[in-house]
């Protein structure tokens, strides 16, 4: 893709906590990311999974808890979540792909509810109330993340915005890496026809499990992001909700783009802060919003425009 | 080694209690072109499926090279140098011919698991890659998108893409299945051409074709192998103008 939309992007990012308010923003970071390495599955591998909140649930609650409770700095903090949820994707994936479409669908769904039923019940989660109070601590040990600054009179933490968005750039990197590699070439092989990928001599089960433990590594990564933003991990960052709303960003911003995922997560994030005075209602209009663009714009709003442009987006 | 590249004893497929492959015995000279032919449901789609591993056996054997290949995975298969093609093309219709054929030959450079890698180390296969395309008349393709091509088209890229994998045996599914007359004659032209150095096993329903490619015939009916043989003396055998060619001839 263009190098100068991703300049602008980067600068956008870079600037954003001066115009937009901060908190509001990493959030947008965080469900960003998760979008994003959710759609390497779905986008780029051809695989729907609907339990992707228990990777980035269940980083928070590893990150929350290595920091909370084991005085781990943040940074290391994310490290734990992130590798949590690599290896909690490759139990999870090993007994899932060996299944197709609609049963891989199934399977990552109940193993995802195990995962909420042990949130609820072990002892270090804090059950319903979830774990609270999550400090933010030092990064590195020396750089305080609550440290805030004036910004047209209001107080920012910018250094723990500066931390998110790194970390955002990173995975997001990670992924833009990852779809433009050899590995990636196979991956949209195995999307577009597995059989012939088969008979090339691709061990597809391989690949695809690779892929699925990259997808939860980095959904846990924005998981523990969102535990030291909110300094809160809690029983919704597991639940089935997630897993569904990570699958409606993505399709709503356009599944198989680069850009769709971070479009998608924008708008049901926006709409969320917008609306959260209607109440419950904000679940039907999202889903009125979800239906429209998806009768709309078929290959999700990205993907209409990389169409419309002749340009993959 | 022995004459034969592949051998099947008492090859057997049940569906559900109902024999779709019957105690096929095959046996391929290496170096031949050799053609299965044989009506509508005789089974030869399932004996490539169990030749590839895409279906178990329910019963007999594989060799290839000597070797029992019976127990292998389908990609184990193709990593021996087995490669077929589908009866139903098989393409990744979103990439371009270029990345199709370069897909078969990235396996050997080693890096398909490297995710941190550029994808513009695969440039250097762009070369082989054009080279390929070029021999079944495709290079003026190359950057379009593989689903628009025509059928005849994707049909040849098919043929490109495993050629690429310089297949020891190639398994041809109906190659010239659904085609016009001009695009039938230059798949056989290619196939003749591909088949030096290697050896050919392919379904096909063209006789013309057989007459003019195949070193040898194996005649399947309801599973079970009919006849077998060189083409002029399979076609003479009364049994196989009755089941098959009787009606197919003119
Ligand atoms: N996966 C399957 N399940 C059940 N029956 C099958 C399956 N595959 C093939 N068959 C049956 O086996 C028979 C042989 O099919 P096939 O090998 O495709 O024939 P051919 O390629 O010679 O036309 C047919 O009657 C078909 O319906
Ligand atoms: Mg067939």
């Amino acid at each position: 893709m263009n190098k100068k939309i991703w300049i602008a992007l980067i600068l956008l990012g870079l600037l954003a906590p001066f115009v937009v308010y901060p908190v509001f923003m990493m959030k947008l970071l965080c469900f960003a990311l998760f979008a994003s390495a959710f759609n390497l599955l779905l986008g780029y591998t051809g695989l729907l999974s609907f339990g992707h909140a228990a990777f980035f649930g269940g980083a928070s609650y590893i990150t929350g808890h290595l920091v909370k409770n084991s005085g781990l700095t943040p940074e290391l903090g994310v490290l734990g979540g992130t590798l949590f949820a690599g290896l909690l994707g490759y139990l999870v994936g090993s007994l899932a792909i060996r299944r197709q479409g609609i049963y891989f669908a199934m399977v990552t769904l109940a193993l995802a509810q195990i995962v909420y039923f042990v949130a609820l019940k072990a002892p270090f989660t804090g059950g319903e109330d979830g774990l609270q109070g999550i400090p933010r601590g030092d990064l590195f040990g020396f750089i305080d993340l609550n440290q805030v600054y004036s910004v047209g009179g209001n107080p920012v933490a910018l250094n723990l915005y500066y931390f998110v968005f790194v970390l955002f750039c990173l995975g997001f990197w990670i992924i833009h890496r990852t779809i433009h590699s050899p590995f990636g070439q196979v991956l949209k092989a195995i999307r577009e026809n597995e059989p012939r990928a088969v008979s090339l001599g691709y061990k597809v089960e391989r690949f695809k499990l690779m892929a699925f433990v990259l997808s939860a590594a980095l959904s846990g990564m924005a998981g523990s992001m969102k535990s030291l933003v909110f300094q809160l991990a809690s029983l919704t960052d597991v639940s089935w909700h997630t897993s569904g709303e990570v699958v409606l960003m993505t399709l709503l911003g356009g599944v198989g783009t680069v850009l769709g995922p971070l479009v998608g997560a924008f708008t049901v994030v926006t709409l969320q802060s917008e609306l959260s005075s209607v109440g419950s209602w904000i679940t039907v209009i999202i889903g009125v919003t979800f239906v429209i663009c998806v009768l709309l714009f078929r290959r999700g709003v990205v993907g209409e425009l990389g169409r419309l442009l002749k340009k993959s987006l | 080694m022995s004459d034969y590249i592949l051998e099947t004893k008492k090859l057997s497929k049940e569906f559900k209690g109902f024999t779709a492959v019957s105690a096929v015995n095959l046996k391929i000279q290496r170096g031949h072109i050799h053609a299965l032919i044989g009506p509508n449901g005789a089974g030869k789609t399932t004996v490539f499926n169990l030749l590839t591993k895409f279906l178990i056996p329910t019963a007999g054997t594989i060799h290839f090279n000597g070797t029992d290949i019976t127990g292998e995975k389908p990609a184990d298969i193709a990593l021996r140098g087995v490669i077929r093609s589908f009866q139903i093309s098989a393409v990744f219709p979103n990439l371009t011919p270029r990345e199709n054929v370069r897909l078969a030959l990235q396996r050997k450079l080693g890096v398909s698991y490297h995710f941190w890698k550029s994808d513009s180390i695969l440039k250097q296969l762009d070369g082989r890659a054009m080279e390929l395309l070029e021999d079944v008349g495709l290079a003026e393709y190359a950057e379009e998108i593989t689903g628009e091509l025509a059928y005849g088209r994707k049909r040849a890229l098919e043929i490109a893409t495993t050629l690429a994998l310089d297949p020891e045996l190639m398994l041809l599914d109906e190659p010239t299945q659904g085609m016009g007359v001009e695009d039938v004659d230059k798949i056989t032209a290619l196939v003749k051409k591909v088949s030096a150095n290697r050896t050919i096993l392919m379904v096909e329903h063209n006789l013309k074709v057989v007459a003019t490619l195949a070193d040898r015939i194996t005649v399947l009916q309801r599973g079970a192998i009919l006849a077998e043989g060189p083409y002029a003396e399979v076609s003479q055998d009364p049994q196989v103008l009755e089941a098959y060619m009787g009606s197919a001839h003119d």
